[in-house]
């Protein structure tokens, strides 16, 4: 089983006559995934990829019904498709534009949380459920897809993106495959962060074990530790840290808009620190990973 | 981006908190005072006060000398580029308020504390108990009665809770009217007539924002705003100016470290991973850097070329993660030509090259023709670490 989406989930992608969403809309159709429409205000009638594209989320919803919709427009409209799309009955938006200003997300959010819906991203490149559906970029085209990910027990959830077909691809050449793998995005607030995903993964009956993938900065595996530690969730965790060295340099800002140490919050000493506590695993090398998904397979 | 204490001041003024009277000095300005006065260093970081950076002067003369103190002084990192004059203001107690995003949460919060002119997060740690943090949402803002709801629980009530009140909400507004990350008055005084007064006010505005704010980005663009210690390398210029040659992905965010092994390495996320497998596998880098999104092979070429020339460096080490964006083909050739340019040979500069994913066949194609051994997607980046610093020493 996947989490959030499967081979079933209809799929609208907003800002689909852009450039990386004509690219990655081919990617997805290739993969197998459902796409229905398209929205482009403006350019309702022409179509991308043999993919119908309408002017609003409505137009495109009473042709096509869809459940999803990857939304990938320049960082000052995100607010809006996304709002367009949750007032329209969209229950997962995958957020892929990046430089989103806060106040923006936290809006949608507040819309989402009333709504019931589900957001992934901002920043993300996105999903995969291996085999089944692919929502964004991640991964590439369906080739490359197919040559990292695999379907299996493990779920993996990221805050790089690269890193998520990484860690697959890690799995997949030592046989083990994966069930819903999640780039959360690598801004300080996304829509679903490890807090909002574990339990998800927890109970899904075929994910064994879940992997994360983290950076300094921010204090979210902190309170994923203090979750664990509370409310004894079952499922096993591997947790690997990566830029142990960027704990020396506060102030310096690494990869993500959220991978930063200020003062002495956000080093992965104390994250460290806290997922043994919690009983989480620590993969001290990145080819540990694997071994101890191993344990638990 | 952190404003500097005035240009925070100068907001909260549009939104009629009361503030101390006071100007910015400018260096060898004759002053005329007939009070007491505060001379604040103004630099974009906390912990000013207990770094010097604030002095009291109690006449023209004095003021002129700590003036031109505090422009000469290196504060936390920072020389500052100019000084705020203050009238000094006695208050019979100090407060502080706040507020910013909680992350986890993803939502504003508003702090209010009866103590002011403390660190809050060590306040909050000692004494929770003195510290209330309430979220709030941005449709429906912090209205007065949402502010007075958390002051009160303080154990504040009459006419101050009205007042405190009243500052929290406004901030609250200046909050998110600016798309700040953080707005804190600390401290917040009450004066001896009852009156409020804001005495220091931190105020960050988030940069994918900034857009949308012309003022701020104006005061973005001000030469000279403030002056950090932390100079860039030579090394790192030269590399951001690699970054700038196009607009073709990244080959950026170079750091200089004084080890023997070159990187050339990405993405973000990979790189943490690659620079960390590197050392604990005993590799010393020379530099840390983050390419993707595709970069030119101009780009990847210039870089290896740089990273080449610093003395000491005669190996470089390539690791990417999977990728699917950038092109294993064109960073190969990126590589293979930066390193012939330097006059070297490929197969013995290379410690190793891991990258595995899009356009990898002909990657391999050009990495076979010079010699140099293929790390194909089984090789994970640990493992590519391991054998890059082995090469290496």
């Amino acid at each position: 089983m996947a989490i959030l989406a499967d081979e079933h989930t209809r799929v609208i992608v907003q800002g689909i006559t852009g450039r990386e969403a004509t690219s990655f809309t081919k990617d997805m159709i290739d993969y197998g995934t459902r796409v229905v429409a398209g929205i482009t205000p403006g350019k309702g009638g022409q179509s991308v990829h043999g993919i119908p594209v309408y002017d609003t989320v409505r137009q495109a919803l009473r042709e096509h019904p869809a459940e999803a919709a990857v939304i990938s427009v320049p960082p000052a409209l995100v607010k809006g498709a996304v709002l367009e799309a949750l007032e329209n009955g969209i229950t997962l938006a995958v957020v892929v534009s990046e430089r989103v200003p806060r106040k923006d997300t936290i809006e949608f959010l507040e819309v989402a949380k009333v709504r019931n819906a589900r957001v992934i991203g901002p920043n993300t490149l996105g999903l995969i459920s291996p085999g089944k559906v692919r929502l964004g970029m991640a991964g590439g085209p369906a080739a490359d897809v197919r040559k990292a990910y695999m379907p299996g027990p493990v779920g993996i959830a990221s805050r790089s993106g690269g890193m998520t077909t990484e860690i697959a691809n890690l799995l997949t050449t030592q046989g083990i495959g994966q069930s819903t793998c999640i780039g959360i995005g690598g801004d300080p607030v996304v829509g679903s962060n490890f807090l909002d995903l574990i339990p998800l993964f927890d109970r899904d009956p075929e994910t064994k074990v879940v992997v994360l993938f983290s950076e300094p900065g921010g204090v979210i595996e902190e309170k994923l530790s203090e979750l664990v530690m509370t409310q004894k969730l079952s499922i096993p965790i591997i947790g690997f840290i990566a830029g142990r060295f960027v704990d020396n340099m506060p102030g310096v800002r690494f990869g993500h808009a959220a991978t930063i140490v200020e003062g002495n919050r956000g080093t992965t000493k104390s994250k460290i620190e806290m997922f043994r506590k919690a009983g989480i695993h620590v993969a001290e090398s990145f080819s540990d990973i694997a071994d101890i998904a191993k344990r638990y397979l | 981006m952190r404003l500097l204490e005035h240009e925070s001041k100068r907001i909260l003024e549009k939104y009629r908190i009361p503030l101390p009277v006071g100007r910015l000095v400018s260096p060898g300005e004759l002053l005329k005072i007939d009070t007491p006065v505060m001379l604040k260093a103004q630099i974009p970081v906390g912990g000013r006060g207990k770094a010097g950076g604030i002095l009291e002067a109690s006449d023209a003369e004095d003021a002129q000398q700590k003036v031109s103190l505090l422009l000469q002084s290196n504060l936390r990192g920072y020389i500052p580029k100019s000084v705020y004059m203050e009238e000094k203001k006695t208050v019979r107690q100090e407060f502080f308020m706040g507020v910013t995003y909680d992350t986890v949460a993803k939502a504003p919060l508003a702090i209010f504390s009866p103590v002011g002119g403390v660190d809050i997060e060590e306040l909050a740690q000692q004494q929770p108990e003195l510290v209330r943090k309430e979220h709030f949402t941005v449709a429906s803002r912090l209205p007065v009665h949402r502010a007075r709801e958390i002051v009160a629980e303080t154990g504040i009530s009459g006419k101050l809770l009205l007042g405190l009140s009243s500052v929290l909400s406004t901030i609250a507004e200046v909050f998110l009217d600016y798309d700040a990350t953080v707005v804190e008055i600390n401290p917040l005084g009450l004066m001896d007539d009852g009156r409020l007064i804001a005495l220091d006010c931190h105020m960050e505005i988030d940069d994918d924002a900034v857009f949308r704010h012309a003022d701020i980005a104006a005061l973005e663009k001000e030469i000279g705003r403030v002056e950090g210690e932390k100079h860039m390398s030579d090394f790192e210029r030269r590399a951001a100016g690699i970054d700038n040659l196009d607009h073709r992905g990244v080959a950026g965010r170079v750091i200089e470290f004084d080890g023997n092994l070159g990187l050339i390495i990405g993405g973000g996320g990979a790189s943490l991973t690659a620079f960390d497998a590197i050392r604990s596998h005993g590799g010393r880098p020379a530099n840390y850097c983050e390419i993707g999104g595709n970069p030119s092979v101009l780009k990847v070429k210039e870089l290896t070329r740089l990273i080449l020339s610093k003395p000491g460096v005669d190996k470089i080490a390539v690791i990417m993660n999977v990728v699917s964006n950038t092109r294993v083909d064109l960073v190969a050739r990126g590589i293979v030509k930066g390193i012939l340019e330097s006059g070297k040979n490929p197969a013995r500069t290379i410690a190793v090259f891991r990258i595995p994913g899009a356009w990898e066949e002909e990657g391999f194609k050009i990495l076979s023709k010079y010699g140099i051994p293929i790390q194909g997607r089984t090789i994970s980046i640990d493992e590519a670490a391991r054998i890059a610093a082995k090469n290496s020493n």
